[in-house]
């Protein structure tokens, strides 16, 4: 994606613009100034070293690292402390993290915001880490030489320590600091002119060094937002209506509220942003009290034009989009398609529908909001705090410099936490009655007012010419935008033909690395399923949908054309023109799936079979190269799905830890899984039928199949690696399917039913 | 005023005798390393032991839990083998379900000391890990055992 540009203009008149538009004028307007860290000059003062806002280091030597990504579970923190490390020449024993209150000084410097998401992290980051880290090296390097009285050139630092080998001195790097002669500070150009080691001399970075973060989760002390507590606080429950969106609160009777002991007061939420609708937070001094207040409340909404909304009328309606072209907006051009396709004798056609899908972390959404003097403090893990924390401050009514976001370690964020309602709800509340409340919201709540993975149809039509290539593609998205419903311009993408705006954020993945002479793939707003289910960015996002239609479609078109599903990836990635080199880096990961699988080389029984796919998740611009291989059975009386093993390879570019790379392999992968067979979310007039996690079922462990994970870590730069295997397992389990007992299964989750149905057909 | 044990020291806990023990240990007691994450026994987060065995708090009233010995993740102190084995297979990933997931397993291997991994799997089946890290959670209960007996039949580890 594009970098998201600053913004200040907000030219549209209407309520709801202006309060999007305060929003996203805080990207410049920023926070308050941050409690917990100096900043670079203080920290001189104070007898720190602290060459840029990345990381300061104490007199005993110790080097923080300031994590301005939200740690969810993938263990950022480490990997950007490797880098800082790398280059500092420090002792790994010296590092810790921590996690700095949100403030622009710590924005992305590719993505101008505080935001966490899109496999970027490290990407985005490697250079500002690595140049942080030298500029901290040549710091104390210069110090040390003038405290050693020799020239700073004949020094060496390595393992916290500057030598100068000729007079046998050297200092520790907590001597040079509690000497207090570490006073230089980098500017931008300063910090680009510094020569960076080649990957090859890398020492830390491609180590799987132990996670800074998980002893404090393996013994309880690790603070989520959760677990905030402020002095005085209340408890906050939300009273939500019985549509997803769309209500609107008439009247709260809190008769019998008042009946329930410790209850405080009932107030409903005045959003002007839109992100919630009709909901009443429930305020009481426990939070058991809060739960019991919210049910005993008597709330009447007008409920709005959604009642009647289903997942079925959603599918019903992208069809009617697709099938009328007229709002379909142009993502990939290449060729004429339509002309391809008109004078083929050989096509193939497949339509492919995704289901809701709920974020469902674990810790269920919650925020503190605490009214300090002239501020107001908001606690809680965010993905997303310059947004968020903008949002806050129209909500409490301030300038986002009298909101502090406090950040915490996420249990599990997945893209949920990129969104504030829960932040909106608290500071609705904490405002109301002046004091700071605690939300927290029950699992059903939560499920409730998930901003779910948008339900998606898919149309692909192709053509093979007489040698059985694939030689034209035509490709349709219709879906919700969750990125357009962030409204913030920058988020959006020119259509190829500039004829409107897109949400690229929907089609990535359908540009895919398959050398298709005549390709073209539209992207159509689904308006119904944007009024009547919010959705929002779900952990691999759209290359979750659109792989699943490229993948499967690229395994009908093989079969159409009797050719080896393996054979026929390789051959359509021959490099041509744009596809030059990450064509190949893509077979590189087919072959080593498919090798380790032992493809072509296996008796399985009747009714197992192996499936491929491959991907090229999150982005074209940020591509990791990912193949998996499924082995599943396929119960032919019930239609049953037991997948025996994953195989996986990926080309992670440079993995900076390899057993972090992994972990999140392995995570992703079991996603990838779990969306595939178990998970699914349905609309039910206009509501999310799932309420906890009896009806809601991911994964368990008796679920999870044998792993097999490959590693390519070739000296590229440095991909994410969190996502990618999320999209390519499901295509991979269909494809085995298929070829297990040929039923071919078009709508995710599959299940049994589809799959006996398709067996039939 | 409930009189409470846990991890072995006294407390009075003034709320209705229905309240979850969860909501108790949490919100009131603030000893935070229990997690609530579904309130319907669907998660395991809030997994804790009583008299040894463990059970989900957010099922547990108040009331019942009095005079019983109560375990929670702060009692194993971070020095139980499995959280060693949890570092030494850097199991956590968010690590907001590992707290019950530890609890889980330490009451399994006080019965079981030896468990295959099937009885593994039988055993954490209902401790939801949303980031997915169960692959690590078997190889570290699995580690645990090994430790614990070899500890026990006085053989370094
Ligand atoms: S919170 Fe008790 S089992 Fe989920
Ligand atoms: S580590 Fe995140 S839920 Fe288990």
């Amino acid at each position: 994606m594009n970098a998201i540009r600053r913004n200040t203009a907000s030219a549209d008149p209407s309520r709801r613009s202006f309060l999007v538009g305060s929003a996203a004028t805080g990207l410049v307007m920023g926070f308050a100034d941050p409690l917990n860290v100096l900043g670079a000059g203080e920290a001189l003062a104070a007898g720190r070293l602290a060459p840029t806002v990345w990381f300061d280091m104490g007199a005993d030597g110790v080097c923080t690292v300031h994590v301005a990504k939200a740690e969810m579970g993938q263990h950022v923190g480490t990997a950007l402390a490797q880098l800082v490390a790398e280059e500092l020449e420090i002792a790994w024993r010296d590092m810790r993290i921590d996690y700095p209150d949100a403030h622009p000084k710590y924005n992305d410097l590719v993505l101008a915001a505080l935001i966490t998401g899109g496999s970027w992290s490290v990407n985005f980051n490697y250079d500002a880490m690595s140049r942080a880290g030298a500029a901290g090296r040549i710091t104390l390097v210069e110090a040390a030489a003038k405290i050693m009285a020799v020239p700073a050139n004949e020094c060496t630092a390595k393992n916290s320590r500057v030598a100068h080998a000729k007079s046998k001195k050297s200092m520790t790097y907590g001597e040079i600091v509690a000497k207090g002669k570490v006073d230089r500070t980098w500017t931008a150009d300063e910090l680009k002119g510094i020569k960076l080691k080649s990957h090859a001399a890398h020492t830390l970075v491609g180590q799987p060094v132990p996670a800074l973060d998980v002893p404090s989760k393996s013994d309880g002390t690790a603070k989520f937002g959760i677990d905030t507590f402020v002095p005085g606080m209340l408890y906050g429950k939300l009273k939500l209506p019985p549509v997803r969106y769309g209500a609107k609160v008439k009247s709260v009777d809190d008769s019998a509220a008042k009946k329930v002991k410790g209850f405080v007061k009932a107030v409903p939420i005045e959003d002007p942003t839109g992100t919630t609708s009709g909901w009443v937070v429930a305020i009481a001094n426990t939070w058991p009290a809060a739960k019991q207040a919210a049910e005993a409340l008597k709330v009447e909404w007008e409920l709005g034009p959604h009642t009647r909304v289903s997942s079925d009328s959603l599918i019903a309606e992208a069809k009617r989009l697709q099938a009328d072209g007229s709002k379909a907006l142009l993502w990939v051009k290449e060729g004429d398609s339509g002309g391809a396709l008109g004078s083929a004798k050989n096509t193939v056609e497949a339509e492919y529908i995704t289901h809701l899908a709920i974020h469902a972390p674990i810790e269920p959404q919650n925020a503190v909001v605490e009214p300090r003097g002239d501020t107001w403090h908001v606690y809680c893990g965010n993905q997303f705090a310059t947004r968020s924390g903008a949002i806050a401050a129209a909500i409490l009514g301030v300038k986002p410099d009298k909101v502090v976001m406090h950040q915490f370690v996420l249990g599990g964020g997945f893209g949920r936490r990129l969104d504030c309602d829960n932040i909106i709800a608290a500071a609705a509340a904490a405002k109301a009655v002046n004091k700071p409340v605690k939300l927290i919201y029950s699992r059903e709540d939560d499920m409730a007012v998930d901003f779910t993975r948008p339900l998606t149809y898919q149309k692909v039509r192709g053509a093979l010419d007489d040698a059985g290539k694939l030689v034209a593609m035509e490709h349709d998205v219709v879906s919700s935008w969750p990125t357009a419903r962030w409204q913030i311009p920058e988020f959006l993408t020119d259509s190829v033909d500039k004829k409107g705006k897109l949400d690229s954020f929907t089609v990535n993945g359908s540009d895919h690395w398959y050398s298709v002479p005549n390709h073209t793939v539209r992207t159509t707003l689904n308006e119904l399923a944007q009024a009547a289910t919010p959705s929002g960015q779900l952990r691999s996002v759209a290359p979750a949908w659109t792989f699943w239609a490229v993948e499967s479609f690229i395994d009908e078109a093989a079969a159409k054309a009797g050719v080896d599903p393996v054979e026929f990836r390789l051959r359509m990635l021959d490099g041509a023109a744009r596809n030059a080199k990450g064509a190949a880096r893509l077979a590189n990961a087919i072959r080593v799936a498919a090798g380790r699988a032992g493809w072509g080389a296996m008796d399985l029984p009747k009714g197992s079979a192996m499936g491929i796919a491959a991907v090229s998740s999150q982005e074209r611009a940020t591509a990791t190269w990912t193949a998996c291989v499924a082995q599943v059975r396929v119960d032919p009386n019930s239609g049953d799905v037991k997948v025996d093993k994953l195989t996986l390879a990926m080309d992670v570019g440079t993995a900076v830890n390899p057993d972090g790379v992994r972990a999140q392999i392995e995570g992703s992968a079991l996603w990838g899984l779990s969306l595939a067979l178990k998970e699914k979310a349905t609309l039910k007039d206009g509501r999310i039928e799932q309420t906890n996690f009896d009806s809601y079922t991911p994964v368990r462990m008796s679920d999870v199949p044998k792993l097999d994970i490959s590693i390519i870590s070739n000296g590229e730069p440095a991909r994410g690696c969190g996502e990618p295997a999320v999209t390519v397992v499901g295509p991979a389990i269909a494809n085995a399917i298929f070829r297990a007992v040929g039923a071919r299964v078009r709508t995710l989750p599959i299940t049994a039913e589809a799959v006996k149905a398709a067996m039939k057909t | 005023m409930v009189a409470l044990t846990i991890n072995g020291r006294p407390h009075n806990v003034d709320a209705p005798d229905d309240t979850p023990l969860l909501w108790v240990i949490r919100e009131q007691l603030k000893m935070t390393g229990t997690k609530f994450g579904c309130g319907v026994a669907q998660c395991g987060a809030c997994t804790v032991h009583l008299d040894g065995e463990a059970v989900r708090s957010c099922q547990i009233t108040l009331k019942s839990a009095a005079g019983r010995k109560i375990t929670t993740i702060e009692g194993l102190n971070g020095q139980h083998p499995l959280q060693k084995a949890w570092i030494a297979e850097q199991v956590p990933q968010c690590g907001y379900c590992q707290s019950g997931q530890i609890m889980q397993a330490a009451a399994l291997l006080a019965s079981n000391p030896d468990p295959t991994p099937e009885q593994v799997v039988d055993a954490m089946d209902g401790n939801l890990c949303r980031c997915m890290s169960y692959v690590r959670i078997q190889r570290a209960v699995l580690r645990a055992a090994a430790d614990m007996r070899s500890a026990k039949a006085g053989r370094p580890t």
